[in-house]
């Protein structure tokens, strides 16, 4: 009986205790409940006192007695000085190009020339078929109150790092005044101050490989003054190193080129606007050295080389809103004069005469954006060999030509956003006397990294 | 003779090269809205230039030679800022030769500095389209906000002309209170617009939204800065068949085609606010800017 009991008590406990469990449970879900309901009003209650605290605060940010301190509450928020990111906080601005081309050529490009010209630095269409154009790298930032540097940095195809710019600039002159100091690429003419990521072809214009191999960088200085004036007015000056075509290395002290230039420009309306410049390269050459890709003779010369050159640019956007529809139309003019002596085939004749040489070229290119993303535009190019004067001594070896060197292209570009662009180009080369180069281009050129800024 | 010669031709050059007004402060607005304000405070004491007029988009103006000249003899810049003119305003900043309008300096003046900003990304990617690390820059639509540039303005002009500063100060007294009558008064109007689902063309109106309470319901660029595609625009026209809206949004400037395609297929209205002042034949000054936006969204709500 007893055992029974116990049995029958030892069930009821074994039973019992989860159900005392139960109803414990019960019951402290139930606090659970009233504690959750406590905080959910006393919550409510605070998120209405806080949105009326809000309310009031917008009521005040609007009225204008108060709005002196409202604008101090709602002042600038400067990053925290202790917040883990200040060591880098400083950073520069740093931004990428990357650009690639495949191209298809039917002259081989090895055996490029301009007819009648003696060029240096970077000629030719460039190499066949998939290749990588320069990737740059743009670093810049204010180095302190006065002054701002930029390097551009780019690597080519080849795997060579090259420092394109390097510069420093003065930024609070005054008076109009800017000056620049290190490597950049000069102020004469219209496209030479900008890097090929900008320009609206492939390539360079003829006139630019012949004058100025491509582009016109140098080591030097830079003196800029814009005038006080409506209408923009700005006169530059240069020296530097001048070791670059049209100059040489020459291992001398003082200034191997001088460049002076002066630019206008205006709107004309809300639609129009221009801008026009003059400009005057002085280089001396020691030993500038020319291998002529034909022949394979090497020359060399020694004496002055002075460009003069005319640049404008007009640009046109209905509105004077260029985010849908825009035209810009842009030429420029080369006049070269150049004396010295010129050593025909230096490692074999070795034969050196007088040399003198007058020479001129031109382009005028258009382009139009005629919808969002799309732009169409033609390029024509050409150059005249001049007056060339060898010599009595060499004029067995080189004669002057008077072929004109001459060039059409056409091209489509589309830009899926104002970081990328993907390019067709069509070429009709005529730079060679008696064939004719008909060039194929594709090519993209993207950016990332910082928003850049870019000239008129 | 050879005197005269000389006179005359000095004088057709100085009518050519007109010299930048001298005594009075010159001001560079680089958009409308702000040139306005700075007229109403700075009265016949500053003379204003608007680098870019209502029917440009200021994100993609380039820095015109003009410009350039205007930036070399201002004495004050009063842009925007939140990286709005980032494409233009740095080339005037490094190339004007002019040191008082240079970032930090008294006078470069940043209106997005003196409000709250909204839309400031979680993350940076350019994979999101052309998005402003600090924010959305379009701080112009909402009348509260411009009272707050304004007394940061006026303060600006008094510390830059502090001879005139009571002059400013008595113009800004002005300004302040017909301005806050006046927000009043829009506000009063907009009670029938408080809740009112709309499209946007592009996010360029968070402000009025929320000053007004209006839903922005969808965008038609897929992505800020990115024009729409004709497969998001079918998106659009089938997410507002389930969800009604009364009207889609633009500025002035933009391009009405996408807006209008909408327009027409969900019948609503395709609407042009004028943005800045400028924008519509009625916003003349600030106050034409927002009696007009409003009529514009009242006519369209009706």
């Amino acid at each position: 009986m007893f055992r029974r009991k116990l049995i029958a008590s030892g069930i009821t406990l074994m039973l019992g205790a989860p159900l005392s469990a139960f109803a414990a449970d019960n019951a402290e879900m139930q606090q659970i409940r009233n504690e959750i309901k406590a905080m959910k009003q006393s919550y409510e209650a605070r998120i209405e006192a806080l949105e009326q605290r809000l309310q009031r605060a917008e009521a005040l940010a609007g009225k204008a007695e108060n709005s002196a301190a409202a604008a101090e509450s709602l002042a600038p928020q400067t990053p925290s000085s202790t917040s883990p990111g200040a060591a880098n906080a400083f950073n520069p601005a740093i931004s990428m190009i990357l650009s690639g081309t495949y191209a298809s050529l039917k002259q081989d490009p090895a055996s490029y020339r301009i007819t009648g010209f003696i060029p240096g630095g970077e000629t030719g269409p460039g190499t066949r078929g998939f290749s990588l154009a320069e990737s740059e790298l743009i670093v810049s930032a204010n180095i302190d109150p006065d002054f701002h540097g930029h390097l551009t940095l780019a690597v080519s195809p080849e795997n060579t790092l090259g420092v394109e710019e390097a510069a420093i600039q003065t930024t609070t002159l005054g008076h109009g005044l800017a000056a620049k100091a290190g490597r950049f690429y000069s102020g004469i003419g219209y496209l030479n101050g900008q890097h090929a990521h900008a320009w609206d072809f492939v390539d360079a214009p003829l006139a630019y490989r012949a004058f100025l191999g491509r582009q016109y960088g140098n080591d030097g200085v830079q003196l800029k003054w814009i005038a006080p004036t409506d209408t923009f007015l700005e006169f530059g000056a240069e020296v530097g190193r001048g070791s670059n075509f049209p100059g040489s290395e020459r291992n001398k002290n003082g200034v191997g080129s001088y460049a002076l230039f002066a630019h206008a420009g205006d709107d004309v309306g809300t639609e129009h606007s221009w801008r026009t410049g003059i400009s005057w390269l002085q280089n001396t050459a020691k030993a500038r050295a020319y291998d002529d890709p034909v022949s394979g003779v090497s020359n060399a010369l020694d004496g002055s080389s002075s460009l003069w050159l005319a640049d404008f640019v007009w640009k046109w956007a209905p509105n004077g809103n260029p985010a849908y529809r825009n035209f810009k139309l842009q030429g420029e003019y080369f006049r070269r004069l150049e004396n010295g002596d010129l050593t025909f085939d230096t490692t074999g004749i070795a034969s050196t005469d007088r040399y003198s040489a007058t020479q001129s070229g031109w382009y005028l290119q258009g382009i139009y954006q005629f919808m969002p993303h799309w732009r169409a535009g033609l390029r024509t190019d050409r150059l005249d060999s001049g007056t060339a004067d060898y010599g009595a001594g060499n004029s067995a070896y080189l004669s002057p030509s008077t072929y004109r060197p001459a060039r059409n292209s056409l091209m489509v570009d589309y830009s899926p956003s104002e970081f990328s662009r993907l390019r067709l180009q069509l070429s009709r080369d005529k730079s060679r006397e008696g064939s004719t180069d008909n060039q194929f281009f594709l090519q993209y050129i993207m950016s990332l990294g910082a928003h850049g800024a870019h000239t008129f | 003779m050879l005197k005269r010669i000389l006179k005359i031709s000095l004088m057709a050059a100085l009518a050519i090269f007109s010299l930048p007004s001298l005594g009075a402060l010159n001001i560079l607005a680089c958009e409308p809205e702000w040139g306005a304000l700075a007229s109403e405070l700075g009265g016949d004491k500053v003379t204003v230039y608007n680098a870019t007029n209502a029917l440009q988009d200021p994100h993609t103006i380039q820095a015109r030679p003009s410009l350039l000249a205007r930036a070399r003899n201002a004495n004050l810049l009063a842009c925007t800022g939140a990286e709005l003119e980032t494409g233009w305003l740095p080339i005037l900043l490094r190339q004007s030769g002019n040191a008082a309008i240079q970032p930090g300096r008294p006078g470069n003046f940043e209106a997005a500095a003196y409000v709250q900003k909204l839309e400031i990304p979680a993350r940076l990617d350019r994979a999101d389209g052309d998005v402003h690390a600090s924010g959305n820059p379009h701080i112009q639509t909402d009348p509260r906000n411009i009272a707050l540039v304004a007394d940061a303005l006026a303060k600006r002009l008094s510390q830059l002309d502090p001879a005139n500063a009571a002059y400013y100060q008595t113009l800004h007294k002005a300004f302040a209170e017909k301005w806050q009558t006046a927000i009043q008064r829009w506000e009063k109007q907009a009670t029938p617009l408080r809740g009112m689902p709309v499209v946007v063309q592009h996010k360029a109106f968070p402000y009025l939204s929320r000053w007004l309470g209006l839903r922005e319901i969808a965008a038609l660029e897929p992505k800020p800065g990115v024009e729409p595609s004709s497969s998001h625009l079918g998106e659009v026209l089938a997410q507002i068949s389930s969800q009604p809206v009364k009207m889609v949004l633009r500025a002035a400037y933009q391009d009405g085609r996408s807006s209008e395609w909408l327009a027409e297929r969900a019948s609503i209205h395709a609407v042009a606010l004028p943005f800045t002042v400028g924008g519509s034949e009625q916003a003349r000054d600030l106050f034409g800017l927002f009696d007009d936006t409003l009529q514009k969204l009242l006519a369209a709500a009706k």
